[in-house]
């Protein structure tokens, strides 16, 4: 017996309401994120994640009115990022109820926020996103993206993750552009190769569309799943994702 | 029968609302302050702490933390700590090379776990001892860690006529202590607040025996 893999939901979150949109575009509404947290923690989830996919100053209000109500409701880790910039904005989020802080483009534009968290709070609660998509003649193939994908970075994504992990980050999440929304699967290739240069877990995300999906990231070296829509669709559950995980003789939390 | 009092010191440390909620759900009546005469006259006290070994003993310090701990030890009355607010209770913590004193109320060094993965974050098994109070009814159950640093070696020897303390390990790389129950001085490595309902079945336990 060992540690259990992850199963994590996220929610995209944008006025106080969970979303699902397409390129930020076309943001569809998927209901209460209190009450679709509750739901996910009774299936068994085993953190979940709010991403802020708006973060304007008006919703940044609501959002810690969310993540307050959810964490006296749900006593599972709960992991806030979205427009995250400084020291004070992480010191608001957990003072609301939030374990850890996701962070992705501030510590893109300015990478010692990174440390400036971790030494303030702990590298535990230094989450770092990374948008990926595949650049074919970069070094490792892989480089790091802003804005939901549509912009390229200069970074190179396997070492940006291994300075991150340098300057204090507890944890990579890692979100294939490439495979997210196709629901085709995960990056198998980019968990390995992230798995590769990390010492920190390696949540995979991006591509996440049938049962059978879950156990080969696991396998190419993940230590946490992540999954959005096709939990709020209702067409997999928390509990049928890990049974599945539990067949193929990876450790879950039952 | 009223609920039993616990007292979350508040002393600064991250996120301390969820043991605030975790333990309400769990039976108690619960306060967060900082208050030193709340602190010492409640059933129950629960010292959280989360970041550094560090910055955690500094803040316990400036709110004379240490002191509230020590004088509810004196007399008997329990005190729960939780992750980092467990680790401050052994003699010291080595974290990058800095060496801290900790509450000393435990022989032993909290230092790095040596483990191909770091920091441990997530759901593991522990093995409780048949005796533990905190973990019965919770034999097969997963508690959620999130921390580099552990107490590896555990080596308080029983003294007559004391009941030797109840020691429960978990494994991550190498064994590590992820709870202690000795007199009125519980910990655990683990947050229980985070730990589903098997996390408020072991704070109910710690609750029901303040009322004993």
């Amino acid at each position: 017996m060992s540690l259990a893999v992850r199963v994590i939901p996220c929610l995209d979150v944008a006025a106080g309401r969970v979303v699902k949109g397409v390129n930020f575009k076309e943001l569809r509404d998927q209901g209460d994120p209190v009450e679709l947290s509750r739901a996910y923690y009774e299936q068994g989830a085993d953190e979940l994640t709010f991403l802020d996919v708006t973060a304007t100053t008006e919703d940044r209000a609501t959002m810690y009115d969310v993540v307050t109500r959810t964490a006296e409701q749900v006593f599972i880790p709960l992991t806030v990022g979205g427009g995250v910039r400084s020291v004070a904005d992480v010191a608001r989020l957990l003072a609301s109820g939030a374990d850890k802080i996701g962070i992705n483009s501030a510590a893109i534009a300015r990478p010692p926020l990174i440390a400036e968290i971790a030494d303030r709070f702990g590298a535990q609660v230094v989450v770092l996103s990374l948008d990926v998509t595949r650049a074919p003649g970069t070094p490792s193939g892989f480089v790091v993206t802003t804005h939901g994908g549509r912009r390229l970075t200069e970074l190179d994504a396997l070492e940006w993750a291994a300075e991150a992990v340098r300057l204090g980050a507890g944890e990579l999440l890692v979100n294939s552009i490439d495979a997210d929304g196709t629901k085709a699967g995960y990056d198998l290739e980019l968990i390995t190769a992230m798995r590769s240069v990390s010492s920190v877990p390696v949540i995979a995300s991006g591509g996440a569309g049938a049962l059978r999906d879950f156990a080969p990231a696991v396998q190419a070296g993940a230590d946490a799943v992540l999954a959005a829509s096709v939990f709020h669709s209702r067409s997999l559950t928390v509990g049928e994702v890990k049974r599945e995980l539990a067949a193929e003789g990876i450790e879950v939390r039952s | 029968m009223s609920r039993p009092s616990v007292v979350v010191l508040d002393y600064g440390s991250g996120n301390v609302h969820s043991a605030v909620k975790a333990l309400q759900e769990a039976g108690a009546d619960v306060e967060l302050t900082g208050n030193r005469a709340r602190a010492l006259e409640a059933d129950g006290l629960v010292v959280p702490g989360v970041g550094a070994f560090g910055a955690v003993m500094s803040a316990l310090r400036e709110a004379r933390g240490d002191e509230t701990i020590d004088r509810r030890l004196a007399g008997g009355r329990p005190v729960l700590g939780i992750c980092v607010g467990m680790q401050v209770m052994f003699e010291r913590g080595v974290e990058r090379g800095v060496d801290t004193p900790g509450l000393g109320e435990w022989p032993g060094t909290v230092d790095e776990l040596r483990a191909p993965v770091l920091p441990h974050i997530g759901w593991n098994t522990v093995d409780a001892p048949e005796d533990s109070v905190l973990f019965a009814g919770l034999r097969d159950e997963r508690f959620y860690f999130v921390h580099s640093y552990g107490a590896r070696e555990w080596t308080l020897e029983p003294q007559r006529p004391f009941r030797a303390p109840s020691v429960t390990w978990a494994t991550h790389g190498e064994p590590f202590v992820a709870a202690v129950e000795n007199g009125p001085l519980s910990a655990t490595q683990f947050h229980p607040e985070k730990s589903g309902q098997a996390g408020i079945r072991l704070l109910a336990n710690w609750i029901h025996s303040l009322a004993a």
